[in-house]
């Protein structure tokens, strides 16, 4: 079943004297349970495609299916319903409320879903128990190391059990061995819990935890590799090989 | 380069400095509307003794805007500290391009210089405008007429309002200097990027300190209302002040952990929609803002208990003439004057023992004036006196009196009247009238705290001894009444005795009470009135003890000191109200930029900008009631404190002066409230 498709969009910035072509006919689709990747140098315009798909921009031209529902010509409440039922997140700074524990961050997912109660500590408890943040869950954020916090941000990205995860650069902040536990927990949640996870990084090592790895270039879609059968590390030499070809100003990323 | 630089800076921020700009023009129109009340009056048709309340009120008001401009000056600097603080970012960019200290200051010297000049100059153009409607409300409460309308402005109350504020604003400048050489680079720089670092407080201290201050509030209270007597001077009067406001700020600093707490802890609430987020916002805030809060907590509390009083001043002091001066002219001299109530007493001289001797009728005569032709319903009667003092009066109940009232004045002399005489007063007055037994005295009193003493020794049956022999309480209570024409209920006690118990060596005064002969508009009064203050102007007034009281004088009087509390009631009240206003309205606002990022957050996991706004709205709504709640309490008793102070001038229509406070409150309070919330909606918003 697809749970994502994208066809055709397209993204300008500017006006007709200088227009920038972010996203230049992007079309692509992802199956449920799937864990893809969307790989690109700064300035590809991965960022963009992966603001359109979480509603917080708008495309110029193109559709995108969310199951079955045009995202793009959702508006105001709908969109915000759209936004806090059917999409979770993860970004790069985290986006933890400050004022907020780790529980309370989680929980408000949930409460502004008008879920609470039992149901509410239950959810939690789960969450928290299968990304092992449940000791730290009386903290706040300040207190918390860099994975802490990510894994915070996923559970509260997972919690509500979104049709789809989509997640912004999530190692981008952290150091690799936080960066491989999260993306272990990622992965878990992938296998175990069905999750489909759409990933926007430029690192290497993290794309290769995934299923399948679309590279982006100038706005367009440059190659897509699938994982098949094969391992993590052959996975990783596969990326590479595509990075290296890219070329350029890319090698300095990795 | 950099004069444009400023302007331009003043342009782009111009959403921010809204209200602060606001409330400097507001600040500047209400010191002028109120230093150019002179020139307002001068237009106005008064009297002699009006004029001399008015001199009296300029001479405040002058005073009061010396202590209104330090208010003034303490927000101005408080708000631009706030502002810098916003624009440490901006500053930080300046020095890492190459720009000194030194030009940064004078950017802001030239951001202060035009702000000032701006509010200057809409302030006083609103000022002068708005005062044209003041002169309608003076006429209004001197009950003058206003015959003709004029464009009126005064350049006195213009060039001081154009020197306080532009001392003010010199003040900012040089602390915005100060505050700007302190600044280090990095912390420029970073200032937005620290990481909000949660205190919570530890319960049981909170819960601890919150009771303790709670109690000290109790004994605050106590003291100002049920055990208020024993205030006897300034100093007893000021513990509980300094213990409310002591208490006032460990209330906030212990509530504001307890009350998150509980909230915390009731998950219903607190785990519903952004509950969450909204109280553990506030809780944030209000952790480093409990100094800030005490503060316009007390300034309301004193804005609330200034208008009330004042307001409910001047309703009551009109209202009571109409029954305490029933009459036009009250004549008043002492007989039988001694060498040693003289030495007592300075208005009494030599001479006016010889005065003394002569009855008020002849002394009129010297004065050359035909009485018999300008007055009527006259009624000529003697108060006595029999070296009988207070203490003897309360009989076995003075120790105990003594006790509770130390400041009682027990040597003071009890006056004697007799029942035909009272009777007569009693009936030009429109009084009830007694009848009394052989051995009977009646009390009569209006004085509220003298009454239940007075009852006391009533109830003990106390007796009188009037040359030897005894009178006993007719009545266990005090009577209502007087015989004295004033604006007040200031008759401490008076004893209806019967006419065979006194003789004339007890004469201590003789009154003489009547209305103006043939004169109903309010004119042919004045003109008779004219006729008897020439008095004052004649040789003799010198050598007699004669005083003169008339409904007239006491009416204007009463207006006048009516007028005068009111205006310098609003003047602090208003500008409390407003700095109070002002300085929540930039804290929450320079705190609303701060949280562009987490409603931002809020957006992103797909809050909808409905309840967003909710949370905005709860939480300032939260933030602006917390101490007006407070306030209000404290309110309460400072009201009913102010009460018992003014009660003896009357304080009649209390109610009416509170919703008319309230008015005030919702207006101006409320009005910031409004504009915070507006302009916090603006900041957050979805760029």
């Amino acid at each position: 079943m697809k749970i994502l498709k994208v066809l055709n969009i397209e993204k300008y910035y500017g006006n007709k004297s200088s227009l920038t072509k972010a996203l230049n006919d992007i079309c692509f689709e992802v199956e449920k349970g799937e864990f893809v990747a969307i790989m690109g140098a700064s300035g590809s315009g991965k960022t963009t495609l992966l603001n359109c798909l979480s509603t917080i921009d708008k495309v110029t031209s193109g559709t995108i299916l969310v199951g079955d529902k045009d995202i793009t010509k959702l508006k105001g409440k709908e969109l915000n319903r759209f936004r806090r039922e059917e999409l979770g997140f993860i970004f790069q700074d985290f986006n933890l409320l400050d004022t907020l524990t780790a529980y309370e961050n989680i929980a408000l997912a949930l409460t502004i879903q008008a879920i609470k109660g039992k149901e509410l500590e239950k959810r939690i408890e789960k969450i928290s128990q299968e990304l092992n943040i449940v000791d730290i869950l009386k903290k706040y954020p300040y207190q918390l190391s860099g994975g802490q916090k990510q894994r915070v941000a996923a559970a509260r990205a997972m919690i509500t059990e979104p049709k789809i995860i989509l997640a912004d650069e999530p190692t981008g902040a952290l150091d690799s061995k936080s960066a491989k536990m999260l993306l272990e927990k990622l992965d878990y949640l992938n296998q175990e819990r069905k999750a489909t996870i759409l990933m926007v990084t430029h690192d290497a090592f993290t794309a290769s935890y995934t299923n399948r790895v679309i590279f982006i270039k100038d706005g367009k879609i440059f190659h897509e590799i699938y994982r098949g059968e094969s391992s993590r590390k052959e996975f990783f030499d596969k990326i590479i090989d595509v990075v290296t070809l890219l070329g350029g100003d890319y090698s300095d990323a990795l | 380069m950099l004069c444009k630089l400023s302007f331009k800076n003043i342009q782009k921020s111009f959403k921010d400095y809204a209200i602060y700009f606001f409330t400097l023009i507001l600040g500047v129109s209400i010191f002028y509307i109120f230093n150019a009340l002179d020139s307002q009056t001068v237009m106005l048709n008064i009297s002699s003794s009006t004029a001399e309340i008015v001199k009296l009120m300029i001479e405040l008001l002058g005073a009061v805007s010396i202590f209104i401009s330090f208010i003034l000056g303490f927000l101005i600097i408080y708000a631009s500290r706030f502002l810098i603080k916003r624009r440490k970012k901006e500053f930080g960019i300046y020095l890492t391009l190459g720009m000194s200290k030194r030009k940064i200051s004078m950017i802001l010297f030239m951001e202060t210089l035009f702000i000032g000049m701006i509010s200057l100059a809409i302030g006083l153009i609103l000022g002068i405008l708005l005062s044209q409607f003041m002169s309608i409300f003076v006429a209004n409460l001197f009950e003058a007429d206003l015959t003709r309308f004029t464009f009126i402005f005064s350049k006195t109350a213009m060039m001081k309002t154009l020197i306080y504020f532009g001392l003010m604003y010199l003040f900012v400048m040089i602390f915005n200097t100060i505050n700007i050489t302190k600044c280090k680079l990095i912390d420029l720089l970073h200032a937005s990027k620290k990481s909000e670092r949660i205190h919570l407080k530890n319960p049981v201290i909170c819960t601890i300190i919150f009771l303790i201050s709670i109690s000290f509030l109790t004994y605050a209270y106590y003291s100002v209302t049920v055990g208020v007597e024993k205030l006897l001077n300034f100093q007893d009067i000021l513990t509980p002040i300094v213990i409310g406001c002591i208490s006032t700020f460990f209330l906030f600093w212990s509530l504001s952990g307890l009350l998150v707490k509980i909230v915390t802890k009731m998950k219903k609430i607190y785990f519903h929609g952004l509950n969450s987020f909204t109280i553990k916002q506030v809780s944030s805030k209000i952790n480093t803002t409990v100094f800030s809060m005490t503060l316009i907590s007390l300034m309301l509390f004193v804005t609330i208990c200034v208008l009330s009083s004042a307001l409910s001043l001047k309703n009551s002091m009109t209202s009571n003439l109409k029954t305490l001066a029933p009459v036009d002219i009250e004549l008043e001299k002492r007989r039988n004057l001694t060498l040693k109530e003289i030495e007592n007493q300075w208005n009494l001289n030599q001479n006016m023992i010889e005065d003394s001797t002569i009855s008020l009728e002849e002394t009129l005569k010297k004065f050359e004036i035909d009485y018999k032709n300008i007055f009527e319903d006259t009624i000529l009667f003697s108060v006595y006196n029999d070296q009988i003092t207070l203490k003897d009066t309360l009989g076995t109940y003075y120790e105990e009196a003594k006790r509770n009232y130390p400041y009682l004045r027990d040597t003071f002399k009890e006056d004697m009247i007799r029942l035909s005489d009272y009777n007569a007063v009693a009936q030009l007055f429109g009084l009830s009238q007694y009848t009394l037994n052989e051995n009977e005295y009646i009390l009569i009193s209006d004085y509220e705290t003298m009454i239940p003493l007075r009852n006391e020794a009533l109830k003990r049956n106390t007796s009188l001894t009037i040359l030897g022999k005894n009178y006993f309480p007719k009545y266990s209570e005090c009577q209502d009444g007087f015989i004295h024409i004033s604006s007040n209920h200031i008759n401490m006690g008076i004893f209806i005795v019967p006419d065979n118990a006194v003789n004339d060596h007890l004469i201590d005064k003789e009154i003489w009470l009547a209305n103006y002969k043939n004169a109903k508009e309010k004119e042919e009064k004045q003109k008779i009135e004219d006729v008897i203050l020439n008095i004052e102007k004649h040789p003799y007034i010198k050598n007699t003890s004669l005083n003169i009281t008339t409904k007239i004088a006491l009416y204007e009087a009463s207006i006048g000191l009516g007028a005068l509390v009111t205006f310098i009631g609003l003047y602090i009240g208003i500008i409390f109200l407003i700095s109070s206003a002002a300085i929540l309205a930039l804290k929450e606002l320079s705190e609303s930029s701060d949280n562009i990022e987490r409603f931002q957050m809020l957006r992103k996991i797909g809050v909808d900008e409905k309840m967003i706004h909710q949370a905005l709205f709860y939480q300032i709504g939260i933030f602006f009631l917390f101490p007006l709640i407070i306030a209000m309490i404290h309110s309460i008793f400072g009201i009913s404190f102010c009460n018992y102070i003014l009660e003896t001038i009357g304080n009649e229509k209390l109610l009416e002066s509170i919703i008319m406070t309230s008015i005030f409150l919702v207006i101006i309070y409320g009005g910031y409230f409004l504009i915070t919330y507006i302009c916090s909606k603006n900041i957050i918003k979805e760029k």
